[in-house]
């Protein structure tokens, strides 16, 4: 299968590739982006440094990265999904070998200008693999049992890398985004509902596991999950990050103590406030409408990406706009229901807000395959 | 290039739309409950947490009041706060904790034991907090480390206030010493004021210090600062100020008081000097003394030790909280009671032989051929026994008891110090009650003598004598006024005696310091305008047994320390016009005459000059002997030269 397959000529080429991207899009991202400067300017007490410029800049790389990708025509991109993947497996396996040791987990693989995070890496890389697949699959397959082992296995080698760095968040994010483009490629209902179940049986096992012998979890995960549970019962140990993101957030109230003048994060009562917790800062110094402003940015991009799926008759630009934009969303929804004390503390940041270079670099990369895809889309 | 069918065109392929949208629509419902949280947290719960929010942030510090200072009548100053310097240490600031403190420790004093306390200090509070290396530093220490300052990163030397006794020994027993708070403390107390939750805050823990502590305090201030999670203060919001404790003026001349204890040194002693137009304590001294500063600083175990130990019991207030047989100086108030019970007249008199059968019991005068023939005169002046066993035998326990009370024995003046003693002016009602037996007659004998049950605390002995000067119901005060305002006098209403009664035992009294024969004689005051009326007691601390009593009383001199006779000595001067009285009592100090008596005349005669008397108010004989005295207790008040911080050797 090659890109000769698809109808070139109906795509533009040259500059004017440019008219024909996804602008809404973009615009979209670029004020998120915006909104996530002003955060950082605002929690380093009114200071480019040490947060918001760098970040600029890194979201400018991020920007250029993605109109190199989105000019490069999206069957290149699928062909490259193999590659991506194993790549994303190299590193892994890497970051497993010589990875920094950073809060407590081994995640990092240091550049030299950057540091790479390979599981950010892995989430775009699964997300092309997948679709690949089925974009080669024949559909009539795709129910079938050794057709459904084979992306299963593409979802649980990475997950159970990153689940040994350990990052529990991450494993979860991929099993979900993995699962949920099986779900779009067309897979029998029939499996999801057996996987629901299994995983009911498993959180049970892991439940009861702990304090024995082959306890599934480490201790701090455990206790992470008892304290979001019940995070009253510790409130200056392990249940403080909770408590203090919902009082920074819920005092916050309609309109916000307004910009700069959010005390719990300035006076440092929010940990990691530059980066998973930098909306309870939004929503503090914004209140209501401003976290009601990013959520309609966030869905705003998920339903362009959605319009770019729908709008193609590819099923790879399909399907891998379909994940990203999946990927997106998982990222954000869970750093907010952290946040908001509705699911435990798993480190996962707000995307295009929080301070961070490799997922931010990853994240305009994957919006590049999206862009890719609705320039060269097939009309 | 041939356009292709799109491949994708099976069931799977016309699911994706569908599957989308479904997808889609799970994310949207999940958008949609994320905005409901929102809502529910930032604007249905926006107050709660914005109250959780306020108490996170705003914190209140107190702001320690000033303590109230204590002067003497002549404004000079018995306590006050001075500067006293520390040394601290911000970890944050240091670099290299155990670098600096090697530093440190070569430049002052610091042992391994506080350079290790301070170390764990520092792990176990945050960075920027100063911990405390050095308390109550010289400023000689503190001078290096400010010299070597750029060798010693974060290293600073602090100043905080103190209390400080300037007097030192001389007002230990008056006006006390404060501490820091302790745990026990606060449980003493119901409702503990915020303040005292302050680390290091400095309470009035004995006397004076711990009885007017609520006037002395004052009231703490307090400021509202912004802080940051790690407690660290960002910003002041708001300051209330405190306000400072009252000052206090004592009563007390310090001078005076500094000669009576200079006076008593050596020996375990007290004595009370009352104004008698006021009430006034110029002096309350009890030797031996301690200095206060040791407390306020924390006193070392040894030093404790060394005070506990001593017999003398530096610690124990024996002015107010020592009571003791008056002796012979209760005398005066079985004659009052006889005279007032009209059993005895002037004139009348009793036969001394040098004992008398009471009961079944013999009684012995304390001489042993007698007196003789005794009017009341004679009987105060040469102190005989049997003439008030006598008479106290015919007017009654009770009407005894009832006169004591007259005279404030066997009641608790109202004094700010501790431990005050009521004292025990027995009757019969008491030893029922107390004992559960019967009142017997020789228990009048010996109380009509000062013995037996009969206990006062020098305080209350020269209230009595204070009240038998003037015949008024004087009252002792201590505290002369509080922030510049007087306390009332202690001049009281007339006593409910004849006056005519009371001017025959002045008289007696007069007698026993200035007529030859007098037991106190020998203690005289010469100057004409200044003679003092007053009596001496010899209270006994043990049983004379009739065995002994056949072989020859063994005299004082031979007997062990703790087992021989208190001396006591009550006087009153100029005598004809009151102006002092005192009461001298030296524990196991023998006869009064002897013991007592000169140290009260030398007190008195300090009282009454203001200051060193001439020679010519003491009797020829005593010049000489006087003159060394004088020189050298001059030695001995001279300011001694103390370190005024802690001596770190």
């Amino acid at each position: 299968m090659s890109y000769l397959e698809y109808a070139v000529k109906s795509t533009p080429s040259g500059f004017r590739k440019f008219l024909y991207m996804n602008w809404p899009l973009t615009l979209l991202l670029i004020s998120t982006a915006s909104a996530g400067f002003l955060m950082l300017f605002s929690v380093a007490g009114g200071s480019w440094t040490p947060w918001a410029e760098p970040q600029m800049e890194r979201f400018g790389l991020g920007l250029t990265v993605m109109f190199i990708i989105a000019l490069v025509p999206i069957w290149f991109w699928r062909n490259m999904s193999v590659l991506a993947y194993l790549g994303s497996i190299g590193l892994l396996i890497m970051v497993e070998l010589f990875g920094t040791i950073g809060m407590g987990a081994q995640r990092w693989i240091d550049l030299g200008f950057m540091r790479l995070q390979p599981s950010e890496v892995m989430k775009v890389a699964l997300v092309m693999v997948l679709a690949a697949y089925y974009d080669w699959l024949p559909s009539h397959k795709t129910s079938r049992p050794i057709w459904v082992l084979i992306p299963v296995a593409l979802i649980l080698i990475p997950t159970a890398l990153v689940l040994k760095q350990p990052d529990l968040g991450t494993s979860i994010l991929l099993l979900a985004a993995g699962g949920g483009l099986m779900f779009l490629a067309g897979v029998h209902w029939a499996y999801f509902a057996a996987v629901i179940a299994a995983v009911v049986g498993l959180i049970a096992t892991v439940f009861n596991s702990r304090g024995t012998e082959w306890q599934l979890l480490k201790d701090y995960q455990f206790r992470r999950i008892d304290t979001f549970l019940d995070p009253s019962t510790d409130p200056l140990g392990a249940g403080y990050h909770i408590t203090q993101s919902k009082i920074a957030l819920g005092s916050g109230g309609w309109n916000g103590r307004g910009f700069m003048q959010g005390t719990q994060s300035r006076l440092n009562f929010l940990p990691e406030k530059h980066t998973d917790f930098i909306f309870t800062t939004l929503a503090e110094e914004f209140g209501f409408v401003g976290g009601i402003t990013l959520l309609t940015l966030y869905g705003l991009i998920l339903v362009f990406c959605l319009v770019t799926a729908l709008s193609t008759k590819d099923r790879f630009s399909s399907l891998v706009t379909l994940g990203i934009a999946l990927n997106f969303f998982l990222f954000f929804a869970v750093n907010m229901s952290m946040v908001m004390g509705l699911a435990p503390v798993v480190g996962v940041p707000l995307p295009m807000v929080s301070y961070g270079g490799s997922a931010m670099l990853v994240l305009m990369a994957a919006f590049g395959i999206v862009q890719s895809a609705h320039i060269h889309r097939p009309r | 290039m041939k356009q292709q069918k799109p491949k994708s065109q099976g069931l799977a392929y016309k699911r994706l739309p569908r599957r989308a949208l479904i997808l889609g629509g799970l994310q949207a419902a999940f958008i949609g409950g994320l905005a409901a949280r929102m809502r529910y947290m930032q604007v249905d719960q926006a107050d709660e947490y914005r109250l959780l929010a306020e108490e996170n942030r705003i914190n209140i510090r107190l702001i320690p009041p000033t303590r109230g200072r204590i002067y003497d009548r002549n404004g000079q100053i018995i306590g006050q706060n001075s500067p006293s310097y520390r040394i601290v240490m911000v970890r944050e600031d240091a670099g290299d904790v155990d670098e600096v403190l090697t530093r440190l420790s070569s430049l002052i004093p610091l042992t391994e034991d506080e350079m290790e306390r301070a170390k764990t200090e520092m792990r176990r509070s945050a960075p920027f907090l100063p911990v405390t290396l050095a308390d109550q530093v010289t400023w000689e220490d503190i001078s290096k480390v400010a010299v070597n300052a750029p060798a010693l990163p974060g290293v600073t030397p602090e100043v905080g206030m103190t209390r400080q006794y300037p007097r030192y020994e001389d007002f230990a027993h008056v006006v006390g010493y404060v501490g820091p708070v302790s745990d026990y403390d606060l449980s003493q107390i119901d409702d503990p004021e915020p303040v005292l939750r302050i680390p290091r805050f400095q309470i009035g823990k004995v006397g004076l210090e711990a009885k007017q502590e609520s006037t002395l305090r004052g009231k703490a201030g307090a400021k509202r600062v912004e802080v940051n999670a790690t407690g660290r203060v960002m910003r002041e919001l708001d300051r209330q100020e405190g306000e400072a404790g009252a000052d206090l003026q004592l009563s007390v001349d310090a001078d005076l008081q500094q000669y009576a204890q200079a006076r008593l040194a050596g020996e375990s002693a007290a004595a009370v000097v009352i104004d008698c137009e006021t009430g006034d304590i110029r002096a309350i001294s009890s030797a031996p003394s301690f200095d206060p500063n040791l407390f306020v600083r924390g006193i070392s175990v040894g030093d404790y030790r060394t005070l506990t130990q001593d017999n003398y019991r530096p610690l124990a207030n024996k002015t107010v909280q020592g009571t003791y047989p008056p002796g012979s100086t209760f005398k005066m108030i079985t004659a009052m009671a006889a005279l007032e019970a009209g059993v005895i007249g002037p004139g009348n008199t009793v036969y001394c032989p040098g004992h008398l059968k009471v009961g079944s019991r013999r009684f012995h005068c304390w001489k042993r051929g007698g007196h003789g023939t005794v009017d009341l005169n004679l009987s105060l002046k040469r102190s005989c026994d049997v003439y008030y066993y006598d008479v106290a035998l015919r007017t009654g326990i009770d009407k005894i008891s009832d006169m004591a009370r007259v005279f404030g024995l066997g009641i608790k003046h109202d004094i700010p110090m501790s431990a005050v003693a009521a004292g025990l002016a027995p009757n019969q009602a008491w030893k029922e009650r107390v004992h559960g037996e019967s009142w017997l007659v020789g228990d009048t004998a010996n109380a009509s003598i000062g013995q037996g049950f009969m206990l006062a605390s020098p305080l209350q002995l020269a209230v009595m004598t204070a009240r038998i000067a003037t015949g008024r119901e004087v009252k002792p005060r201590l505290v002369r006024s509080i922030n510049g305002v007087e306390e009332p006098s202690g001049l009281g209403e007339p006593l409910a005696v004849n006056p005519n009664n009371l001017e025959q035992v002045r008289k007696a009294m007069f007698s026993v310091s200035n007529d030859r024969g007098g037991t106190a004689y020998r203690s005289r005051i010469i100057a004409d305008d200044l003679r003092m009326a007053g009596k001496t007691g010899t209270s006994q601390v043990r049983n004379i047994t009739k065995a002994e009593r056949a072989a020859g009383v063994i005299r004082n001199e031979d007997l062990p320390w703790e087992r021989r006779d208190h001396a006591l000595f009550v006087s009153f001067a100029p005598y004809d016009k009151p102006k002092y009285a005192i009461a001298v009592v030296v524990e196991h100090g023998g006869g009064g005459s002897k013991a007592a008596a000169p140290v009260a005349r030398d007190i008195m005669l300090q009282a009454l000059y203001n200051g060193t008397p001439p020679l010519e108010a003491y009797p020829v004989a005593d010049r000489e002997r006087i003159k060394e005295q004088q020189k050298q207790l001059e030695g001995d008040r001279r300011p001694k030269a103390r370190p005024t911080t802690k001596d770190r050797a």
